[in-house]
């Protein structure tokens, strides 16, 4: 495409299929612990690597 | 849902309901904007449906003609634009709508543990939200029994959660430094035959830090909180001693020293900023000056009647200030330097999956704070806040069913606000304290921290497009 550069495509539905497994770092557990924050988090599903 | 926001020349759409992110040249923009408004109907263009619009073949006139009389493109380009915008679209990249069920569970198992192993703090930080260390409730350290029954607690309620998490918590927690000590040591002692791992954490304010607890934490801590709020001046002026001595001066050389033998793992200079210091980006490049590189400075939490709170007035030169630091962080992209905001991370391919995203944090779900007494409370912003006291370890491993329920329906599916909002995969509905704080109820987030999420969620977002856009 020469008018649109995508950065990412459908993360989110594809993340439905194998989410929730619930083995990451709780968010407030890394910095922040007023306010929060939790797109920034690593994902740590060995199955939807 | 759309987004649409243009920073120092790159437009930026985000699809919030597929979670894709696209940047457009000019002519796509403005006709993605115009589309977008049209469907919305707070436009002139005529209220209409993405699925009308791009069942044509080519742009529809009426937008089109906006176009090339209002903006002066090219029909040709905007043709072009169109044919790539409904491209999108039919891949359901654009204008997409949740067609997938987010399956939460019925019950959470308890996978992380704030662990006030002090009530006592030797600083008196002018806007601790934990009432100068203490939580109101008078000051006192964690016992190892209590210590050991959390240890056990969260074990039994885990359930098939093989990571578990534990961050050594304050009051600071230095003051209690041989029961941090022994209760890693149990938890090592138990983990393999429940076929669990312990991840470590500890905040601390660095007063006590010498050569000894520096090497026990970077050998036992996964992670490392060092609280520093930036310039001398400004961190002196909040973050004091009994006495009103400011801690930079006593902190910056061990922080150093620390930072330096951690090997690699993670670790963040913490600051707050108040409406003292709105300048607040400076801060950042200080601590960044003193040679961290993992740093964040959040907004403080305080009553709204507080000096130091931070107000709705104050945004726009917060959010200036972000845009400063937005473009001090491209800079040191540019010269292929490794600095990172903590609430500038994002990760758009591999971040967080959707269920993580609608329930946010887990507070008093998969996530708690343990008092001294071996109070259970939702986390540790709720500690000594009796009306959610869920249970106490010592007297049983059950929290009580009607809060664990209430935390539960913290989701952004259950918050009306949130369901509107493009950013509520990225913020996952605000902190439930902040929100109830606010206004009574977990469920109504707080406006004023939502306005500081939304730009930097923006500002996150602008940064890994500018990443995209000069690797070209």
């Amino acid at each position: 495409m020469k008018q649109v550069k995508t950065l990412v495509k459908k993360t989110l539905k594809k993340s439905a299929c194998k989410g929730g497994c619930g083995e990451c770092q709780t968010s407030c557990q890394s910095a922040c612990k007023t306010s929060c924050t939790v797109a920034n988090q690593k994902c740590e599903n060995e199955a939807r690597k | 849902m759309l987004h649409l926001y243009s920073k120092n020349g790159i437009n930026i759409v985000l699809d919030v309901e597929s979670g894709s992110v696209h940047v457009l040249e000019p002519t796509a923009y403005e006709l993605c904007r115009l589309i977008n408004s049209a469907c919305e109907g707070d436009d002139a263009v005529k209220v209409c449906t993405p699925e009308s619009v791009f069942s044509c073949s080519s742009c529809p006139a009426e937008i089109k003609n906006v176009l090339v009389s209002d903006f002066i493109f090219d029909p040709e380009n905007i043709e072009e634009a169109f044919s790539e915008l409904k491209s999108l679209y039919e891949d359901e990249l654009l204008f997409a709508e949740r067609d997938y069920e987010i399956n939460l569970p019925d019950d959470y198992p308890i996978k992380a543990l704030c662990l006030h192993i002090s009530h006592d703090c030797n600083l008196r930080c002018k806007y601790c939200f934990a009432e100068g260390g203490d939580f109101g409730h008078g000051r006192k350290n964690m016992p190892f029994e209590v210590a050991k029954r959390a240890i056990d607690f969260v074990i039994e309620r885990s359930g098939t959660r093989h990571n578990l998490e534990v961050d050594f918590f304050g009051g600071e927690p230095l003051l209690n430094f041989d029961v941090v000590k022994k209760t890693v040591e149990y938890a090592r002692s138990i983990e393999k035959q429940h076929n669990k791992y312990f991840r470590f954490t500890i905040t601390t304010n660095g007063i006590l830090l010498n050569d000894d607890v520096a090497e026990y934490i970077n050998r036992e801590m996964s992670n490392v909180v060092l609280s520093l709020d930036g310039r001398k001046e400004i961190n002196d002026s909040v973050r004091y001693d009994v006495a009103g001595n400011g801690s930079y001066d006593r902190i910056v050389p061990k922080f150093k020293k620390l930072v330096k033998n951690r090997a690699g793992k993670d670790y963040y200079v913490r600051g707050t900023f108040t409406a003292r210091n709105l300048d607040f980006a400076s801060d950042v490049e200080h601590i960044r000056s003193l040679g961290f590189d993992q740093v964040s400075v959040e907004p403080v939490v305080l009553d709204k009647n507080d000096p130091l709170a931070i107000k709705e007035e104050h945004l726009d030169r917060i959010f200036s200030e972000y845009d400063r630091l937005t473009d001090k962080m491209a800079q040191i992209h540019d010269k292929g330097e490794f600095f990172n905001f903590f609430h500038f991370m994002i990760d758009l391919d591999q971040g967080p999956c959707v269920v993580k995203r609608v329930k946010g944090c887990g507070c008093g779900t998969e996530y708690v704070a343990i008092t001294p007494d071996g109070d259970i409370f939702p986390c540790h912003r709720f500690a000594g806040m009796d009306d959610f006291k869920l249970g106490n370890v010592m007297e049983s491993f059950d929290t009580k069913r009607e809060l664990v329920d209430y935390f539960k329906k913290s989701t952004v599916l259950n918050k009306p606000v949130c369901e509107k909002c493009w950013a509520k995969y990225y913020c996952s509905g605000g902190c439930a304290a902040n929100n109830y704080n606010c206004h009574g109820d977990i469920l109504k987030p707080h406006e004023i921290s939502c306005e500081m999420e939304r730009k930097r969620i923006e500002c996150a977002v602008y940064l890994k497009a500018y990443a995209a856009v000069n690797e070209e």
